[in-house]
């Protein structure tokens, strides 16, 4: 998808979205129907429980430039179901992904890698004659790198959970969307 | 009060106002369809489920409240889709009710099951699945809510048979539904209307480029006090014809593709443009690249999400069209652009010669002679529903519409066949107008089979069949675009005065500009709906013609061997 008027330099990152939505069925379908209609790539897209009933908290990760993020966002505020979107890229936040990973190792072995977990801080939940799995929290980077690190041994899987993300310190998220000068009502803000 | 599932649908409509729905019964919409004979709702039995989702559109059109379609579970439903997104791209209020399957059975490929929240969940505003009944009431109050309130659309609810045959409490509360996740209360901040109204006060060359916004909003005089006050012209695309009336004097006309040469120039020239409830289609802007590149932009709409999406603007408000220009009036102060005014004659004189009036009349009957005489004759108060092609273009060219809500037509999906059924829609919402529905022969002949409908229901449409024998505008980007390599457009058509007899209608056949008078009176005159053949120039194409994606002052001029003849210039 082009940038309007077609001239904005099109500089294309991860945009990470927030989005706080109604525990409907469904729900997920319509966002994830969304961003393919509007022709973006979901990069990950993480679903969850919040400390509220009825209310689930999804991280959507998508790569695009800013004009098209506006987009997005714009286009998930308007889904029926969606509460609250917010784009978080650009404010100070903490990124987190899970993976499980199940590499090769065999007796030899298995002190290299328990070593290289150790770097990394990731930990070992299981282990069996020829094989690790390793659990690692960090941002997707870190992940990465320690992929990189273990592909020698051999990896015979990977789950990933894809990124989840928090925007740092004490302000509580705004309902007035960002991405136009608009607001709501007072009354509908109580 | 105890009520099964399918009662509750009709207590629901009744209380949301519906007069009338359109539809068709099948299976899993049966106990709905039973319950229906003991409620006072007109119901309009069509001959598909794509004709009552296109009544249910020209009725909300023609009357600013929501329209009703109903159908069944899996074909019925799906034959419901090319309505259904034609009144998204343009729209629409409309809330569709389908049966579906037993919750049970959902799921298992049961017979005539179709995952029909799935199927439209990206041609809807917003959908239902209900699956008990006590979930009728709300889901139906939700959809009418979200249909109307903000940029209206359509929803759908879809009802599984069990849920219709349950039974559940129901109860009717007046209060408003609150959705807290929807909200068509967002309005710009003060801060926002302030800079518009600094590009505004500031601008020599300033355009408002008026859109559907302006007629769903009930705008209209309020635009034109804020026209007049500013001395800015306002240029139209296709939704907005009527929004302001053709005949005042800042009124340009349409723009885009196929409007006036100097609209579009002037749109070009221009250093401001207001946009107020419209959305820069690809129709009205040509190369993006080149759009408007030395006009400041300002952007009303009630959609946030369209500030921004095709055209990169200087103020976008967020907000009811008419609200926004009650905010704006006190904050700008009187102002004249005679200089500006008179650069748009000039552009005006330049263009109007190009290809009528002072030309001979040759003899032959064209497309565009027929709709001005139907202006002329009609005294430019029909309610006119088009079909979509080239007699699509010729009507927004040469039928002048005064007022809001006298032109429906199908514009940003292009649907083909929607013609015939929106003016029965339409004659249903607004009873008391003259319906003229100006279809091409193509179009015509998807629906047709709705000239059932007119007879059965004793409905007055007037139909005027703007017959070239072609699929008229393929035909025509062919010749401009494909060497004349006319691939699948000829058609070999019935002869359309015996089908409106086989319907128990009465026709009539045009083949001069001399019988065209007489043909529109006798129709006027003539009890029922009537259908009317206009056989036309096979071959006349529609001018002027931007490209697509050309650029938008780029236009294709109608060749001078080729001229028609306007006679006058007021009805």
């Amino acid at each position: 998808m082009s940038s309007p008027n077609g001239n904005t330099p099109y500089v294309s990152r991860l945009h990470t979205f927030v989005a706080i939505v109604e525990d409907k069925p469904g729900v997920l379908n319509r966002v994830a129907s969304l961003i393919r209609r509007r022709g973006f790539n979901i990069h990950s897209l993480t679903v969850g429980p919040t400390d509220q009933e009825g209310v689930s908290r999804m991280t959507i990760v998508v790569r695009t430039d800013e004009t098209m993020a506006r987009h997005v966002e714009a286009n998930l505020y308007k889904l029926v179901n969606v509460l609250r979107v917010e784009d978080i890229t650009d404010t100070a936040s903490v990124e987190r992904d899970l993976a499980l990973i199940k590499v090769r190792a065999n007796a030899d072995d298995r002190a290299k890698v328990l070593q290289v977990c150790e770097v990394f801080r990731a930990r070992p939940i299981d282990i069996a004659q020829d094989a690790l799995i390793l659990e690692i929290t960090g941002t997707e980077e870190k992940i990465d790198g320690l992929l990189e690190v273990l592909r020698p041994f051999g990896i015979v899987e990977m789950s990933r959970t894809g990124r989840v993300a928090m925007t740092r310190g004490s302000a509580e998220p705004t309902f007035n969307p960002e991405f136009v000068s608009a607001e709501l009502p007072e009354e509908a803000l109580a | 009060m105890l009520r099964k599932g399918a009662q509750i649908v009709w207590e629901v409509l009744s209380r949301e106002g519906v007069d009338v729905v359109f539809g068709y019964p099948g299976g899993a919409i049966l106990p709905t369809y039973d319950a229906m004979l003991d409620y006072p709702i007109h119901h309009v039995l069509t001959r598909h489920e794509q004709g009552a989702a296109h009544m249910a559109d020209g009725y909300a059109r023609a009357s600013g409240r929501v329209g009703v379609a109903i159908a069944t579970s899996g074909p019925g439903a799906t034959n419901l889709t090319t309505g259904i997104a034609t009144a998204m791209m343009d729209s629409s209020p409309i809330v569709c009710i389908t049966g579906q399957v037993n919750g049970a059975a959902i799921g298992s490929d049961a017979f005539q099951e179709t995952d029909v929240t799935g199927v439209s969940l990206p041609i809807t505003k917003h959908n239902y699945l209900v699956t008990r009944a006590e979930d009728v009431a709300p889901a139906l109050r939700e959809a009418f809510y979200i249909a109307r309130s903000g940029r209206p659309g359509p929803v759908l609810v879809d009802i599984t048979k069990d849920a219709q045959n349950a039974t559940a409490e129901f109860e009717w509360r007046e209060e408003e539904v609150k959705l807290p996740g929807y909200r068509p209360d967002l309005r710009a901040n003060r801060e926002t209307f302030d800079d518009a109204a600094r590009l505004i006060q500031g601008a020599q060359r300033p355009v408002i480029l008026a859109g559907h916004g302006v007629i769903m909003s009930g705008a209209t005089d309020l635009l034109i006090e804020f026209m007049e006050k500013l001395e800015i012209p306002a240029a139209m695309t296709l939704l907005g014809l009527g929004g302001i009336p053709a005949s005042h004097p800042l009124n340009l006309g349409m723009m885009g593709m196929h409007g006036e040469a100097w609209v579009n120039q002037a749109i070009q020239e221009a250093d401001l443009l207001l946009a107020f409830g419209m959305r820069f289609d690809d129709r009205v802007t040509g190369n993006l690249k080149t759009y408007a590149s030395r006009a400041r932009k300002v952007h009303v709409d009630i959609d946030p999400g369209e500030i921004n999406k095709n055209v990169k603007v200087d103020v976008g408000i967020v907000g009811d069209l008419q609200e926004t220009l009650d905010t704006i009036m006190p904050l700008v102060d009187p102002t004249n652009h005679k200089a500006w005014i008179e650069r748009i004659d000039v552009l005006k004189g330049d263009s109007a010669v190009r290809d009528i009036q002072t030309l001979p009349d040759s003899g032959h009957l064209y497309a565009a002679h027929v709709i001005h005489d139907l202006w002329r004759l009609t005294e430019g108060e029909a309610l006119v529903v088009t079909d979509v092609g080239q007699h699509q273009m010729w009507e927004a060219q040469y039928y002048h519409h005064e007022k809001p809500r006298t032109l429906i037509t199908s514009g940003g999906l292009g649907t083909m066949g929607f013609g015939l059924p929106a003016a029965v829609g339409a004659k249903f919402g607004a009873p008391d107008q003259d319906v003229w529905a100006i279809v091409g022969d193509g179009g015509f002949q998807m629906t047709a089979s709705e000239l059932s409908t007119c007879a059965q229901e004793g409905i007055k449409v007037n139909i005027a069949i703007i017959n070239n024998g072609f699929l008229g505008m393929v035909r025509q980007w062919q010749e401009f675009f494909y060497e004349r390599r006319y691939a699948a457009t000829p058609l070999h058509n019935p002869d359309f005065v015996k089908l409106a007899e086989a319907h128990g209608l009465q026709g009539s056949r045009v083949e001069t500009r001399g019988e065209v008078e007489q043909a529109v009176r006798w129709a006027e005159s003539t009890e029922g709906t009537v259908v009317v053949e206009f056989r036309v120039e096979q071959e006349d194409s529609v001018y002027p013609m931007v490209p697509a994606g050309a650029d938008l002052d780029a236009m294709i001029r109608r060749p001078p061997a080729n001229p028609i003849v306007e006679t006058a210039t007021s009805p």
